[in-house]
């Protein structure tokens, strides 16, 4: 990255370089999580002060790191207690280490920045505290933009992250990456996170800015853990997700993939997603599958180019991995689009009677795509009508509303 | 770090899993985590019928026949473990038969 001699800009790329580093080893030394967070903040504010006085430091990220250490031990030293003696010397042992060194060494604070995630995204919190954390403390959001995000109050939101540290530090959840015998499914927890905040994003209930911060988490995932193809698999996928945002929301409308103008989607992130690709010699997970069917369809110049044989095929692997409703449903709309229609609805008429499905617009709103191209108009109006009742959001209800009118 | 672990039953739900995969035979449990120093005590303990509660109110002694009324799940046996951390007793936890038969529940000591 190129330096700057603008105080306002070196610091703010200081921190987008060493805050979660800092922070995230503050917490291992310290223990204290409010601290470590304050430590850093401190620092910042000092940075305001000092450097437009006397010049940016060669090495901004250091002087942030050290600055923020020493804080943390001045306020432990002033706290004085005995309960803070091995924090205390925990963060001397710290400082001790040579300063630029230590804020550059990778083995030592990669670490750090992992287990941080780990514990954020613990299972023993609840959802709603881990995605909480992970936005306030990982992601370095501040409380009110994390509650407006999730439309929630402020002091709602504060509570939240109060009630997380304390279970952390009462039940003694610990701060590292778990071992070999747990970790591919922790893995999956702290994947699930990163998705929910994206989705959360995407569905355009929530704040949409939640979606960038989703895939630089998922960024953060991919570089701490290069060996595991499942973070590269979810990233690819919230990518070729996000690449459409602009062509599959036009105007306050929903636009279904078929009708996508697809001189809107983000070729940047499609870029970025296709070269994102499975590491060698690795069967594909969950995230790896759905990324690959999201970028089948980029990869069609248009909806009937679409190679629905090997989207059958990638539904057919993810169903043997998630055999749930939602996913047979979607491979039953592959095998109608490969197989022709006939083939689809019968595949659907399986899972007509499925608890899980009931209630859902998903099966009516498919069935009526697939009667429309086997010609059965009327049909598919009757499966629309259902699936407009069944609709959980307005969008959704126009979007259906609008089909129905082009076929009637 | 000392945590309670209440084994818990709700006899109202038939939510018990047969396939005990990853659990050990209860006395096999105790073996090993006597052994190792984890389980520091630990017992079972009579059910419902047998339980009497013991209330204060505005001073005077109040002594009832059976557990709070409302509470739908059983108390049946203890243990207190004592792990490095909440992951250690997660594992221990996870091994019991009580895990598929019931539910486990882990407290944290307020004071070690």
């Amino acid at each position: 990255m190129s330096r700057t001699d603008d105080p306002g800009e070196a610091l703010a790329q200081a921190l987008a370089e060493q805050r979660l580093r800092i922070v995230a080893s503050l917490i291992r030394t310290t223990r204290d999580w409010d601290l470590a967070e304050d430590a850093v903040a401190d620092a910042a504010e000092r940075a305001l002060v000092t450097w437009p006085r006397d010049g940016v430091p060669r090495n901004p990220a250091a002087w942030l790191t050290t600055t923020a250490q020493r804080r943390a031990l001045d306020v432990i030293r002033r706290a004085g207690t005995e309960r803070t003696k091995l924090a205390e010397l925990g963060a001397q042992q710290q400082l001790d280490e040579p300063g630029e060194e230590a804020a550059v060494d990778p083995g030592v604070v990669t670490d750090d920045r992992l287990r941080l995630v780990f514990t954020c995204c613990h299972p023993a919190l609840s959802m709603e505290a881990r995605v909480a954390l992970t936005l306030k403390v990982v992601a370095g959001l501040s409380t009110a933009e994390v509650a407006r995000m999730f439309l929630v109050e402020e002091s709602t939101m504060s509570q939240r992250l109060l009630r997380a540290k304390k279970k952390i530090a009462n039940a003694a959840i610990p701060y590292r990456v778990p071992g070999a015998r747990d970790l591919a499914e922790r893995l999956d927890g702290v994947l699930a996170v990163v998705y929910l905040v994206f989705t959360q994003g995407y569905a355009g209930a929530a704040a949409p800015e939640l979606a960038d911060e989703a895939i630089r988490l998922g960024r953060l995932v991919v570089d701490l853990m290069p060996d595991e193809d499942e973070p590269r698999g979810l990233l690819a996928l919230m990518l070729a997700q996000h690449a459409r945002r602009h062509a599959r929301l036009v105007d306050g409308r929903l636009v279904t993939l078929e009708h996508q103008d697809r001189s809107l989607w983000d070729r940047e992130a499609v870029a970025e997603a296709l070269g994102l690709t499975m590491l060698h010699g690795r069967l594909p997970g969950p995230y790896r599958l759905q990324a690959d069917l999201a970028l089948a369809h980029l990869r069609a110049a248009d909806a009937a180019d679409t190679d629905w044989r090997s989207i059958e095929r990638l539904y057919d692997r993810l169903y043997a991995l998630q055999p749930t409703p939602v996913v047979a449903l979607n491979r039953a709309v592959a095998v109608g689009m490969a197989e022709g229609p006939a083939r689809g609805l019968l595949a659907l008429d399986e899972l007509a009677d499925h608890p899980a499905l009931r209630g859902l617009h998903l099966l009516p709103a498919a069935r009526a795509d697939l009667l429309v191209r086997a010609g059965r108009v009327p049909e598919a109006l009757e499966q629309l009508d259902r699936a407009l009742e069944l609709a959980p959001t307005q969008q959704e209800r126009d979007q259906l509303a609008r089909r129905r009118t082009e076929l009637a | 770090m000392k945590y309670l672990m209440l084994v818990t039953l709700d006899p109202s739900r038939d939510e018990a899993d047969t396939d005990a995969t990853g659990t050990l035979d209860v006395d096999d449990w105790v073996a090993k985590y006597d052994g190792s120093g984890v389980r520091l005590m630990g017992n079972q303990v009579r059910m419902a019928e047998d339980a009497t509660s013991v209330t204060r109110r505005n001073g005077e002694l109040l002594v009832t026949d059976g557990p709070y009324a409302e509470s739908r799940e059983w108390i049946v046996g203890f243990d207190v473990l004592e792990c490095a951390d909440l992951d250690e007793a997660i594992t221990v936890a996870s091994e019991h038969p009580m895990a598929a038969g019931g539910r486990l529940e882990l407290r944290p000591f307020v004071e070690d």
